[in-house]
């Protein structure tokens, strides 16, 4: 199996990039690890004019703490933020999911920004991002722009980027000290993708949550950011009660579909399960306690 | 499109489409047909080899991608008539039964234990993880990795 035929280029720079990207439009798919876009490709589902390959562009890879904020350049591969030293604590939810993502293999080529702007449903990325309230950093040759996560996913692989754009940076600020997060995921077996997938995370202030993101993966038509869970987190003191009514709402918020998965209903239940436990790991996290 | 990589120590290159996949690259230009092609569709780890020392999917990777880099394929293992550790510990153990995911098994036990030369039972399993075996020969491949570590002197 192999792709249709396509032109190649492979810039030396960031600014050469966007300038392909701003002449082609959408006849050019930016590649970065190629982890999902390559098998797209094999499969002929995505047939584009030029492949722009940013993926040995430097100085994009980088993963930096700096206060409560958190810089991760969108080249950073799984495998570079898996064995990530310095994510642990607030940010442990990154090396956790990074570790449930497809299989070794994959995870020594895939990237994160590549896997956020793929945008299925079933990435886990996504669902990340959105229980972070994260802010995605795009250039085009006319500058940058902050895209918040809340606003970045508009459907099955479609995101708000622009055709002339490339992710650049995921940028994530925690206001608390005491924060953790954690990722839960289904999956039949290694490398397939999700069931379901559940991400959370929490911030406390005087035992009580001062901030909750809530994201849900492969259970709708995109990554689920669950509001109205989140709004029942926050202010309050996280008892059993307030934690199960949380999950009841996320479960709520969740739009699975049967397949070979599972049931709806049966995905639904562990969306429950996921968020319940999700936040009780945390919960325990960031008190500083394991969990 | 030229493209020039390190396959096995050796600087090899070629004139190919963009489109052509790596795998494809090394058995129909190189004709290394060490590295197999199972599943094609990036869910088996049969074509792995080595990108720069670590297992990827060469199936899942197209040859102009590895421009300048380096590559090292199953063919790359012996020394000579001298098995590397990972060889040798297949054979000892009887690591392989059919034999087709075997290269793809011994360069991801070799990329970790070149990481990690005293890995943990479920270390290995974790590592081998990508790769399938359908013989479902997985307890000696991974006592054969094993034999590996403790040959290379680990514990």
């Amino acid at each position: 199996m192999f792709p249709a035929a396509f032109d190649y280029r492979s810039p030396a720079s960031l600014d050469e990039a966007l300038g392909l990207l701003s002449e082609q439009g959408d006849a050019a798919k930016v590649m970065a690890g190629g982890q999902s876009l390559i098998p797209l490709l094999k499969l002929r589902f995505a047939q584009p004019a030029m492949v722009v390959d940013i993926g040995r562009l430097s100085g994009m890879s980088g993963v930096s703490r700096n206060n409560g904020s958190l810089r991760i350049g969108a080249l950073a591969r799984h495998v570079d933020i898996e064995r990530n030293k310095e994510l642990g604590g607030a940010w442990a939810i990154f090396p956790e999911t990074a570790h449930w993502i497809a299989d070794p293999l994959v995870r020594n080529q895939g990237t994160i920004g590549g896997s956020i702007c793929h945008a299925d449903p079933s990435g886990d990325w996504g669902s990340v991002m959105l229980a972070l309230s994260a802010d995605l950093v795009a250039r085009s040759s006319k500058g940058e722009r902050v895209i918040h996560a809340a606003d970045f996913f508009k459907g099955p692989f479609e995101t708000a980027l622009r055709p002339d754009e490339i992710l650049t940076e995921v940028r994530v600020a925690s206001g608390s000290k005491s924060a953790g997060g954690a990722y839960n995921k289904l999956e039949r077996k290694v490398g397939d993708f999700a069931t379901v997938a559940v991400a959370v995370q929490v911030e406390l202030e005087g035992g009580k949550v001062s901030k909750a993101g809530i994201g849900l993966t492969a259970v709708g038509p995109m990554n689920i950011k669950a509001v109205a869970a989140e709004k029942a987190l926050v202010g309050r003191e996280p008892t059993d009660a307030v934690v199960a009514e949380a999950a009841r709402l996320a479960a709520e918020a969740a739009e699975p579909k049967s397949d070979v998965r599972g049931s709806a209903e049966f995905k639904k239940d562990i969306v429950r399960v996921f968020v319940q436990r999700g936040l009780k790991t945390a919960i325990a996290r960031a008190k500083g306690v394991s969990a | 499109m030229k493209v020039s990589m390190k396959v096995n120590g050796a600087e090899r290159s070629g004139d190919v489409e963009p489109r052509v996949l790596l795998v494809d690259f090394l058995r129909s230009n190189l004709r290394q047909t060490g590295t197999h092609i199972g599943c094609d569709t990036s869910g088996c780890g049969a074509c792995t080899v080595l990108l720069d020392g670590e297992p990827v999917k060469s199936c899942t990777m197209l040859a102009v991608q590895v421009q300048g880099r380096s590559i090292t394929t199953v063919e790359g293992l012996a020394q000579g008539a001298n098995l590397s550790p990972i060889q040798a510990g297949f054979h000892e153990e009887h690591g392989l039964q059919c034999g087709f995911c075997t290269p793809g098994m011994m360069l991801v036990g070799t990329a970790l234990l070149e990481r990690n030369p005293h890995p943990s039972e479920d270390e290995i399993r974790w590592a081998i993880s990508g790769n399938i075996c359908r013989c479902t020969g997985y307890m000696n491949i991974v006592k054969a990795i094993q034999h590996a570590a403790v040959a290379a002197g680990g514990k």
